[in-house]
């Protein structure tokens, strides 16, 4: 792939009179982890949606992993990893059958799924709960566990929604630590939160106000341009105009 | 290919690891065919039945000991005149009656011909028709036996269905439907509007509140009671003005039946759901352990003479059971409260055990 | 009403779930009108603290009184002065606002109007609604009602289970700027939440997970548990950063701030200036040339990761 990993172009999504998402224009360069944020109804959900190849646009482009969305979203799914809060593994299944299922999904070999396994478990130390029930595992080992599977694969480019809640502020860290790794390694990081201090990790993030991107750049660009000390603040102004104090 | 493998492979895993519903799965058509199997019968046995004899002698007492070691007879006593019986017949305790003539034995041994009466229940038109088949048959070997091989057949048999005439079916179902149509409203929604609150979690919050177990139980279920009586009066209507069934005794004792019926079935829908933690347990449960043995054991389709000893002995604790008497008694038969006044106890005895035992069993804290 | 006594006193509690210990020895005691933090992940044991305290469950272990009365012993005298918020806001989505409100205010034995003026600064907000379903409700919304109901009949005591969570920002920030306008002698507020930020915001604070309080005192004074030196470094190479910090021999900690890194040295009373020129020394031996650090003082935060970091060494 040559090019940005992302790059959208006046990407418009209608819900009847409703517009959720409104010519977003954006890119984001290979290896970058890119901060997405905005406040619920935002239209956050939806752009990625768009983005992962799910839902088409009403008006505009996008390109992800050099594969367009709306003439080839199979292709943007095959190149591109997900994992979200709301779901990510069968509890009920061990860690090495969640791995098999999602690896045969995307068409690996059991060979190659074995493989990527064992490296993926000993990146996160869980090599020892291959036969754990995803039930067992705590909260922090399971978010880890869901970004791996993510990676199965070796997308091009992961989407991460909302992956830290409710852990302790070590175990976030070391998840954020494992993104930074995977952006090390070559793989682009687009990551959506609700805590704005991981706002701060992320190489560049946009934040998004009513359909629109109302801010857009490194954290210490945003937080220049709107004169605040801290991309809370930048956050609060955006969101509820009078409400900043 | 191995996609589609990997997700069958999945499927099956989920299947297999969750135990409730695999047990349930698993052993609910067992229980079905088993149920089915037993239940369903056409044929009787130990049908309760009664002589009346004005004159007892030799044929006559002979006839009585044929009736008495036949299985599929049970002889309830020997009269001297049906009067006697009405009670029984109202209450459902005595099926059928064999009236003798005035001196049988003299009869037949000077050649006369003699008119037999035969008296059945016919509330159930089934059970009616194959009973009637049964005690035909009966009369034939005593008359062979009387008269002898080569004897001219002189023993007329006079059939007088009773309740029933002209056997129709509806009164056979509608007294059933009211059960299950009651037990669905009262029984199933009662289980699923708790199972709902604590899924949501807003049964937390009750729990945290002054309110006390029995509050929160009759809050929940009035709305249910009202619902099922308007469910049972519509049933009623429609039998009564579409089809034409009789309602010959007085309304009132029905509708208290209805009642007591409601709220045992309610206090049973409270037991499930304190043991269910979602909705579709509740379901599941209130379908297997409630709907299923109340269609099959409670006499609603399948007469409680044909089940075998164990499952008859079960059919004693389904509320259904006795409510389906009452309902028949009173609308067929005519039966009043001095004729039911057992059934109508027993009733009652389970609504306030089981509504009792529901509210005792809804705790006070969270498991 | 006499005060003789405390809000609530905890004396180590212990609750025993299945073949978990939820809640390992907890001990505390909260005054009348204070706002009290239960600052943890999940599955630290905030939530079933609060079934204890809200007399939802029985101790496993020890004694609780809660405005006091035995919770074992006394639930009803207890839960007619209790509001509750359990977390995931347990409201009736097909009930409207209005009715919602309703119901709850009798369930307590009082009306809407009896109890309006406690919470008329979250009404103001919420009364445009009223007749709206609470199923179609936004986020935020959400838990400015079950607020409302939590209040309405006027309690002594208020609990919230993770009210913030699962909203925005801006709509957690409103919460608290709500629960301040609420703040008075008669009503004590005990709320758990992940977020550190909002730590800040209660009189006294505890950290808790695994089942355990690691620390307990007021925001301002908590941070004066962590006795360590503390610098804020920062370098382009982050992930590089982290891996020399973490090797350098003294180092205590090494964590991820936004876009610096908080390093932590393991011996007590050093010069913070001394430790910046060894760092400064370290990573350019290996390569890192642009290291820069200054001494911080420590948030809530950094005791929390200290505190873990030491719990899950110990265990």
């Amino acid at each position: 792939m040559t090019g940005p990993a992302i790059v959208a172009d006046g990407l418009t999504r209608r819900f009847g009179a409703f517009t959720a998402v409104d010519a977003v224009s954006f890119a984001v360069g290979r290896g970058e982890v890119f901060g997405f944020l905005g406040a619920n109804g935002a239209g956050k959900t939806t752009a990625i949606r768009m983005l992962i190849g799910l839902l088409p646009p009403t008006a505009g482009e996008a390109t992800v992993a050099g594969a367009s969305i709306t003439s080839d979203p199979e292709g943007v799914r095959r190149r591109i990893g997900y994992m979200s809060q709301r779901f990510s593994l069968y509890d009920d299944l061990t860690v090495r059958e969640n791995v098999a299922l999602f690896g045969t999904i995307y068409g690996l070999r059991p060979a190659a799924i074995d493989a990527r396994r064992e490296i993926l478990l000993g990146r996160i130390g869980l090599a020892h709960a291959r036969d754990a029930l995803v039930r067992q595992l705590p909260l922090g080992w399971k978010q880890q566990l869901a970004l791996m599977v993510a990676l199965l694969h070796e997308p091009e480019v992961v989407f991460l929604d909302e992956p830290t809640g409710g852990v302790d502020p070590i175990t976030r860290r070391r998840f954020w630590e494992l993104i930074y790794a995977t952006a090390a390694s070559g793989t682009t990081v687009l990551v959506t939160t609700h805590y704005l201090d991981e706002a701060e990790y992320c190489d560049r993030l946009s934040i998004m106000v009513d359909g629109r991107i109302a801010a857009i750049g490194t954290p210490g660009e945003v937080r220049a341009t709107w004169g605040a000390a801290t991309l809370d603040e930048v956050f609060l102004r955006l969101t509820r105009p009078g409400a900043a104090a | 290919m191995s996609a589609l493998a990997g997700l069958v492979r999945k499927e099956t895993r989920h299947l297999l690891r969750d135990r409730q519903t695999l047990a349930i799965l698993l052993l609910l058509p067992l229980v079905s065919v088993l149920l089915f199997g037993f239940a369903v019968r056409t044929d009787v046995r130990a049908i309760p039945v009664a002589i009346v004899d004005p004159s007892p002698d030799a044929a006559s007492r002979a006839l009585a000991a044929q009736v008495a070691q036949s299985p599929q007879f049970r002889l309830r006593g020997v009269v001297r005149s049906e009067q006697a019986l009405e009670r029984d017949f109202r209450a459902g305790t005595l099926r059928q009656a064999i009236v003798l003539p005035e001196g049988t034995a003299r009869r037949l041994a000077r050649g006369d011909r003699i008119v037999i009466g035969v008296i059945t229940d016919a509330a159930d038109p089934n059970t009616g028709r194959v009973m009637g088949g049964h005690v035909a048959a009966m009369l034939a070997r005593w008359e062979a036996d009387q008269v002898g091989p080569s004897g001219v057949p002189r023993v007329t048999m006079l059939t007088r269905m009773r309740f029933n005439p002209t056997l129709e079916s509806v009164n056979l179902f509608v007294p059933g439907l009211i059960a299950l149509v009651l037990t669905i409203v009262a029984a199933m929604m009662t289980a699923i509007s708790i199972t709902r609150e604590k899924e949501r979690g807003t049964m937390e919050l009750l729990l945290a509140s002054p309110l006390r177990p029995a509050t929160v139980v009759l809050g929940k279920v009035t709305p249910y009671v009202v619902l099922g009586m308007a469910n049972a009066l519509t049933v009623l209507l429609a039998a009564r003005l579409v089809f034409g069934m009789p309602l010959r005794g007085h309304p009132g004792l029905l509708l208290v039946a209805a009642l007591l019926y409601v709220i045992a079935s309610l206090g049973l829908g409270i037991l499930i759901s304190t043991r269910a933690e979602t909705e579709r347990t509740a379901i599941m449960a209130a379908l297997a352990g409630l709907l299923l043995p109340t269609l099959m054991l409670s006499g609603f389709i399948f007469p409680l003479e044909a089940l075998p000893a164990p499952l008859r002995a079960v059919a004693q604790v389904i509320p259904a059971r006795w409510f389906l008497v009452i309902v028949r008694g009173v609308m067929v038969k005519g039966a009043t409260l001095a004729d039911l006044h057992r059934e109508v106890a027993v009733l009652a005895t389970m609504a306030i055990a089981l509504l009792g035992i529901g509210i005792r069993r809804l705790a006070i804290r969270l498991p | 009403m006499t005060r003789a006594a405390p809000a609530v006193v905890v004396e180590e509690l212990h609750v025993q779930r299945g073949a978990t210990r939820a809640v390992d020895g907890v001990s505390c005691t909260i005054a009348h009108g204070e706002r009290f933090g239960v600052i943890g992940p999940d599955g630290a044991g905030k939530t079933t603290l609060f079934r204890v305290l809200t007399t939802l469950l029985l101790p496993s272990q020890g004694r609780v009184r809660v405005l006091d009365h035995d919770v074992a012993g006394a639930p009803w005298a207890v839960r007619g002065q209790l509001g509750y918020m359990p977390g995931r806001f347990a409201l009736y989505p097909d009930l409207s606002v209005a009715e919602n409100l309703a119901f709850y205010a009798e369930v307590f034995g009082t009306s809407v109007e009896a109890g309006l003026g406690r919470i008329a600064p979250i009404w103001e907000q919420l009364a445009p609604f009223a007749g709206r379903r609470a199923g179609a409700l936004s986020g935020g919304m959400k838990q400015k009602l079950a607020l409302c109901c939590a209040l309405i009949h006027r309690p002594t005591l208020l609990v919230l289970d993770e009210p913030t969570t699962g909203v925005d920002a801006v709509s957690r920030r409103e919460f608290w700027d709500l629960l301040d306008a609420l703040r008075s002698d008669d009503l004590t507020v005990i709320v758990a939440t992940p977020y550190m930020d909002e730590a800040a915001r209660c009189d006294r604070v505890a950290l808790m997970q695994h089942g355990r309080f690691l620390a307990m005192d007021a925001p301002s004074a908590i941070t004066t548990g962590f006795r360590h030196p503390l610098l804020a470094v920062r370098a382009a190479d982050r992930l590089g950063l982290l891996a020399m910090l973490r090797a350098f021999p003294h180092a205590r900690g090494a964590w991820p701030f936004g876009d610096t890194v908080h390093y932590s040295d393991a011996r007590l009373g050093s010069e913070p200036g001394e430790i910046r020129e060894e760092l400064v020394a370290w990573a350019a031996d290996r390569g890192l040339g642009d290291l820069a650090a200054e001494p911080i003082a420590p948030g809530i935060e950094d005791l929390f990761i200290d505190r873990l970091a030491e719990h899950e060494a110990v265990a």
